[in-house]
């Protein structure tokens, strides 16, 4: 039998643009004569869409516009979007420390919100004190607590402290005491905010471990992130937002998957003028890419696991440079660094010179997935200080799909997240005995 | 598939203006417990002389008003003993300000802990009143001292309207927290509020019989008398004393208005609060 714990209907959220001033007090009156007179809220007619790169006409935007899904016991539900997509006007709402404008939001269950670390921590208290005051403010009753205290503290590894104002801890031991209160709350239903962005990778991957944990005995799961990987890892259930709207609502993979495509601007042509868009801003461009183009010119830029990659890149002097290098890293579309090459640092330009260098990946072992390339341009190493002169990044899209130099047979299974984004080609297996 | 409509709790937009979950609160009594704890705690730490500040404020102060208002100006104090008749005053006066200026910035004070959090955000004022009155019956701990002095020289003369003691401290209390809450309540939109209090309730003090008698300005001085009358803080004093040192205007009637006065502020302040509570993050 499926449970609905989460039932979102029609929610939405008004905000006000601008400063809170005079203005207010005249739409606080048109509000409430709207109400005396029976009628409905005539500024819930206003706004508009939550677009912040487009200058509005009006002071109201909708930062969340008639949302609808529900989630089901057991789920464990990633929350993906840009930022200003209405992710944390989201979580506010579920958590109710805020109200939406319309709609109705109805749970079942025992909520606990995790909206940040160490929440109503107090510096002076110490450790333990600091447990059931984070513990009761989270919604634990005082003998919960008691009862889950060696538990809470043999979790965070800070045993040693326990007894000292957590004033004089270190920020790590900040947050493990922090989240182990946070992992024992025992709710049924419990939203999670970002909050593993910090503390070092043993530790995140411990509240990982939790989470998973709590998933799987049953327990519901919202989670917030921007760590795609995670998302795609922990979640069952994927929601996009875009602009205060879902824009997708399916499984973690494929949510994830209409994310980035809707995030970088997948161009599979196997010549890229570079332009500002591809630029960083913090160079100098004494040396500047010009275009870059993959010479193999395959139908949408699909390779086999043992073709060749061949970069050809395109150089301008704005100023005479000796002996500078080219450095090409590759990334997942999920924006992950799989690998990178710097050559030695031999090639040189004039001023007003344009230069061709061709980078060729004689055996490029990458799995099935798709990928993208970043150059820098630049000169010097650890000892002498590194510069570079430019920097391009997210060009030439391209996809690892077969096996066979014919491009025939495609590759069946490849799960990036369990097999990783390496494919050896260079193993030798034979018998022994 | 088959889903049982027995939900939990529903989040909507707005909730009738007496939706008052007092239940709710009930449920959140370890967290008011645990705050009042976090206050009185985190007061005393890394302080040397720890509670002993509680007495040195009240101390010096005596000190000081016993000095300019009954050696200077030389205002009557009704023939209680000067210092005796500052420190009632100013410890009702004391628990009163602190828990009412403590609550008027509920919101604003909170704004980081109420943006991340969900619990009932009365806790809060709540648990302020309680933690200003463990504070404050410290500091009538040090009162009874005094009190115990000059009773034993035969100064003063109690009465049995002293046993009305918790029933002042409730009202006090009371009163407190709903003028407190309504001002919190307003000032999340409209700071403009804040000012006005910070001098507001140093003059309020004057219009409290705080350090003077009641019976001083009521020949002299008909029209502040009046005022002084509308003052529901005002009997409460005015009672203690009377009970505590036998001298002081005492009536059932001013007493019952004061209780009317805290019904309504609380009533008020309860249903601002609420409908501020659900909101003001947008606000703040």
């Amino acid at each position: 039998m499926v449970r609905t714990l989460i039932k979102v209907e029609n929610l939405s959220k008004q905000y006000r643009l601008g400063v809170v001033g005079t203005g207010t007090m005249r739409d606080d009156f048109t509000r409430w004569w709207s109400g005396v007179r029976g009628k409905e809220n005539p500024l819930l007619k206003l706004g508009e869409k939550n677009d912040r790169t487009i200058i509005g006409n009006s002071d109201y935007v909708w930062s969340l516009r008639d949302i609808n899904f529900d989630v089901n016991q057991g789920d464990v539900l990633g929350i993906i979007g840009r930022n200003g997509a209405g992710k944390s006007t989201l979580l506010k709402i579920l958590s109710r420390i805020t109200a939406p404008s319309t709609g109705s939001v109805k749970i079942k269950g025992r909520v606990a919100s995790l909206l940040e670390v160490g929440t109503g921590f107090h510096p002076e208290l110490t450790g333990k004190e600091n447990i059931y005051l984070n513990g009761a403010i989270l919604g634990m009753k005082k003998s919960e607590i008691t009862k889950k205290l060696d538990e809470i503290i043999e979790f965070s590894s800070v045993e040693r402290y326990i007894d000292t104002p957590v004033k004089r801890y270190s920020s790590g031991m900040y947050v493990r005491l922090a989240f182990a209160v946070a992992a024992h709350l025992d709710p049924e239903i419990l939203i999670i905010d970002e909050v593993l962005a910090v503390g070092d990778a043993e530790f995140q991957n411990k509240c990982l471990g939790k989470i998973k944990d709590i998933s799987t005995e049953g327990k519901t799961v919202l989670f917030v992130s921007h760590n795609m990987g995670s998302v795609q890892n922990l979640c069952t259930r994927g929601i996009l937002l875009n602009n205060g709207e879902v824009l997708f609502d399916g499984s973690a993979v494929d949510a994830v998957n209409a994310y980035v495509s809707n995030s970088i601007s997948l161009n599979f042509s196997n010549f890229v003028e570079i332009k500002a868009e591809h630029k960083n801003s913090g160079v100098f461009q004494e040396i500047e890419v010009k275009s870059v183009e993959l010479k193999e010119n395959f139908p949408n830029n699909q390779y086999a696991t043992n073709d060749e990659l061949t970069v050809e890149i395109t150089l301008y002097g704005n100023e005479s440079i000796n002996d500078f290098r080219v450095a090409f890293g590759i990334y997942t579309i999920q924006e992950e660094g799989v690998a990178a090459h710097f050559t030695d640092p031999k090639f040189s330009i004039k001023k007003g010179e344009e230069k061709k260098i061709s980078l060729k990946i004689v055996n490029h072992q990458l799995a099935k997935g798709q990928y993208y390339f970043n150059f820098a341009i630049g000169k010097g190493n650890e000892v002498t200080g590194v510069k570079e002169f430019d920097i391009v990044m997210k060009t030439l899209f391209f996809e690892i799909a077969y096996t066979d130099k014919d491009h025939l047979k495609g590759i069946v299974m490849w799960d990036q997240q369990g097999w990783g984004k390496i494919n050896f080609q260079n193993v030798e297996s034979i018998e022994i005995q | 598939m088959k889903s049982i409509n027995n939900w939990t709790h529903t989040i909507q937009p707005k909730t009738k203006w007496l939706h008052i979950n007092l239940k709710e609160i009930w449920e959140y009594r370890d967290l008011i417990f645990i705050f009042v704890k976090r206050d009185i705690v985190s007061i005393n730490k890394q302080t040397v002389l720890g509670p002993l500040w509680f007495f040195l404020a009240p101390l010096f102060t005596v000190f000081i008003y016993t000095f300019v208002f009954s050696g200077i100006a030389q205002i009557s104090t009704d023939g209680i003993p000067a210092p005796l008749f500052y420190l009632a005053g100013i410890t009702l006066w004391g628990y009163f300000q602190s828990c009412f200026m403590a609550t008027t910035t509920t919101f604003t004070a909170n704004a980081s802990l109420f943006g991340k959090v969900y619990f009932p955000r009365l806790v809060s004022p709540i648990s302020t009143v309680f933690s200003n009155l463990l504070k404050f019956l410290i500091q009538l701990g040090l009162f009874f001292c005094l009190w115990g002095y000059y009773f034993y020289k035969g100064e003063i003369h109690p009465n049995k309207a002293l046993l009305l003691l918790p029933v002042l401290i409730f009202l006090l209390g009371g009163i407190s927290l709903g003028l407190g809450i309504i001002i919190s309540s307003l000032t999340t939109k409209y700071r403009d509020l804040t000012y006005f209090i910070s001098f507001g309730i140093t003059l309020l003090m004057y219009v409290t019989p705080v350090i003077y008698p009641l019976s001083s300005i009521k020949e002299k001085y008909q029209f502040a008398y009046h005022v002084l009358e509308y003052n529901p803080i005002s009997p409460l004093i005015e009672a203690f004393r009377y009970g505590f040192m036998g001298k002081g205007t005492f009536s059932v009637f001013d007493l019952a208005y004061s209780f009317v006065f805290m019904v309504v502020v609380l009533f008020v302040g309860i249903i601002l609060f609420n409908r501020t509570e659900k909101t003001f993050m947008d606000t703040v």
